[in-house]
């Protein structure tokens, strides 16, 4: 499975590693909860260089959703700088940020997110049809990003006929086909069984390996184990940022598992 | 988001909900078809009423015997006998505005051909009178002037009058009995159809001598009618005055005391019958313009449905790179091809309809290309106005929320 990624394939700012990818500081959010004002992010300050895989942990209402948002250009801080690629991305319009969304971030969510009846290579294609790709390579690059994720007999399956890690294979095909600078996994494996959840993390990884940035929310610890980095969120700041001493290699681990009736 | 695309797009999510979307195309058809209905049957019946006056001829004007009040009591009009042979002459001669006369009267009479009667009226008038009121002969020519002069009995059949005594075979040449008298057949009219003021039958008719029928078969030396063609269709306005004041000179008729005649001007029976025609149509037009409103508002209310139950794959969209524009321009478009398939099929739907109405109640229907080109801009502004709301609405989706709506 060869996977062309362009953090390492493309530009010089991508190869100086000391520029980080996602450098965000003092980060605050406030949400106005009926009469209470909630302070989801009350000072967030990390770096994130290129060809990371970072897990962010953390109970719910802790703020890592916020942050996720946030960092997927989504949602935009009360205050606080966040520099995606070293552009400040407070001060870009609703249009810029969905370029960069379309662009230089790809999306993989709990609930898989595909569209109902339409075909794994159509989903797959959706992030090119805002980029304005023409048809013939839109099917081309789909094909080949379903390939990445060991779909490609899955093609014209419709999301109904596929099972969750399927699913999420898709969602993850569908995160790679405009060939981000990082990907952005909201609980990924929060829908499947644990042998799936593994089989997702050893894409994730040989994705990671081939330089492609990944920031992943979770709150199993086991699944945090597979990142190279674990940031812990609470009450809306960072509570704990360590490196992962030797982390789980999923190819391994799934020698472990009993496999399944597929 | 390219424009093809989007339409591949909305095809599809409207295919997805088919018998959905044909209801929701159901008011558009509807007010489409009833717009095109409205405007064919108008148009036929104002073209009719046209045609039937054209063949009249507009430029007529129609002279005719006044109502006689005998002690306060009002008898029906054609009983004065004061308009007389010389008045028609005199018309011709004094008013500038007038081009010809055709001195005229009637009689109701049976008609007799071997085995075959029929009860006619018959017209007494001067060979003139086939050119003002512009009424072609089908086969055989006029009676002439000097038929006139001495009162020969031939006779210009009608095309009813033809059918019933002749059926298929030639009258020309044949001898009909009109009352007592024996009447050589000359010629016969070419059908006119009926009248458009009092729908009458104006091929019921078989037409003489004035002369022959005022000694021979009434016994009248008067006159109960004079057609006068005016120089132009303008001109029958101020030809109207001119009879009108020629004619209570010649009648000495004091002023202040009332006609003994009658004019009508054609011109006026056409403009009333457009204008009743107009009114019409545009009440018509704007029924069928209401049935468009709601099929607009059918379709406002289906959107708004459809974004409330869209709401994650907006939010997916979002995710993915969407761009409010995009977003907007998918839920516009998918209402631009409701109007334009409810359109498609409301035109159909609408010829359709005003051909059955022509074939079952024979109404004359004319649908115009503006017809069709209007309601199709119609349906598709109305598409465009009422599907904007929805779709500004699903534009403006927070990308957040509408990933977590269940």
């Amino acid at each position: 499975m060869a996977i062309v990624n362009p953090v390492t394939a493309t530009s010089s700012v991508a190869a100086d590693v000391s520029l980080p990818l996602v450098e965000v500081h003092d980060l605050r959010k406030n949400y106005q909860l009926g009469e209470t004002e909630v302070h989801a992010l009350r000072g967030v300050s990390v770096r994130i260089k290129p060809g990371d895989f970072v897990a962010i942990m953390g109970a719910s209402g802790s703020g890592k959703s916020t942050f996720m948002n946030i960092l997927g250009c989504l949602d935009k801080p009360t205050s606080g700088r966040y520099l995606l690629e070293g552009t400040d991305v407070a001060a870009l319009s609703k249009k810029e940020l969905a370029r960069i969304r379309n662009q230089k971030i790809g999306f993989v969510f709990q609930g898989f997110n595909l569209l109902g009846r339409t075909t794994a290579l159509e989903n797959t294609e959706l992030p090119m049809l805002y980029s304005r790709t023409n048809k013939n390579d839109r099917e081309r690059r789909a094909r080949e990003a379903l390939a990445q994720v060991g779909l490609a007999d899955r093609a014209d399956h419709f999301p109904s006929q596929l099972s969750g890690g399927q699913q999420q294979r898709v969602a993850v095909a569908r995160a790679l086909v405009n060939q981000p600078r990082m990907l952005l996994a909201d609980e990924p494996t929060g829908n499947l069984d644990s042998r799936t959840s593994v089989e997702v993390m050893e894409i994730f990884q040989k994705l990671n390996t081939d330089g492609l940035t990944i920031i992943l929310v979770t709150h199993e610890p086991d699944i945090a184990q597979f990142a190279k980095r674990e940031i812990v969120f609470r009450d809306g700041q960072i509570k704990r940022d360590d490196v992962v001493e030797a982390p789980h290699v999923a190819g391994e681990v799934l020698k472990t598992m009993p496999t399944v009736e597929d | 988001m390219d424009l093809s695309s989007a339409f591949v797009l909305a095809l599809r999510a409207l295919g997805r909900n088919k018998m959905r979307s044909i209801l929701t195309m159901l008011g558009l058809i509807i007010g489409v078809g009833a717009v095109i209905a409205v405007i064919g049957i108008g148009e036929g019946a104002a073209t009719k009423a046209q045609e039937q006056l054209a063949a009249l001829g507009s430029n007529m004007l129609f002279v005719g015997s006044g109502s006689v009040n005998r002690y306060g009591l009002h008898v029906g009009s054609f009983q004065t006998k004061t308009l007389v042979l010389a008045d028609a002459r005199a018309i011709v001669r004094e008013c500038p505005s007038v081009s010809a006369t055709a001195p005229g009267t009637g009689t109701g009479q049976q008609v007799v051909y071997g085995n075959e009667n029929w009860a006619t009226q018959i017209t007494g008038t001067e060979p003139q009178y086939f050119a003002v009121r512009n009424w072609p002969f089908a086969s055989g020519t006029s009676f002439s002037d000097d038929d006139v002069t001495q009162a020969a009995t031939v006779a210009v059949l009608g095309d009813t009058v033809r059918k019933y005594l002749f059926g298929s075979r030639n009258p020309i040449g044949e001898t009909i009995r009109i009352g007592t008298l024996p009447f050589k057949v000359v010629g016969v009219l070419t059908p006119k159809g009926t009248s458009p003021g009092s729908g009458q039958d104006q091929d019921d008719v078989i037409i003489a001598p004035l002369t022959t029928v005022q000694k021979k078969l009434l016994g009248q030396e008067w006159l109960r009618w004079i057609m006068v063609s005016a120089v132009s269709r303008q001109a029958s306005y101020i030809a109207q005055q001119q009879i009108e004041s020629l004619l209570r000179d010649r009648h000495k008729i004091r002023s202040g005391d009332p006609d003994d005649f009658v004019v009508r001007n054609m011109a006026d029976m056409a403009d009333a019958a457009a204008e009743q025609g107009t009114v019409m149509t545009v009440l018509l037009t704007i029924v069928a313009s209401i049935a468009l409103l709601v099929g607009g508002i059918g379709i406002m209310n289906i959107m708004l449905v459809s974004v409330t139950e869209r709401t994650r794959e907006i939010g997916i969209r979002m995710a993915v790179g969407a761009t409010e524009e995009d977003v907007r321009l998918q839920f516009l478009i998918e209402a631009l091809v409701l109007g334009l398939i409810g359109g498609t099929i409301g035109i159909v739907f609408g010829v359709t309809s005003s051909l059955a109405v022509s074939q079952g109640l024979g109404w004359p229907i004319r649908i115009p290309l503006y017809a069709i080109a209007l309601a199709t801009i119609f349906a598709m502004a109305i598409a465009l106005f009422f599907g904007f709301y929805p779709a500004r609405r699903a534009s403006q989706l927070n990308p957040i929320e509408a990933l977590r709506y269940e």
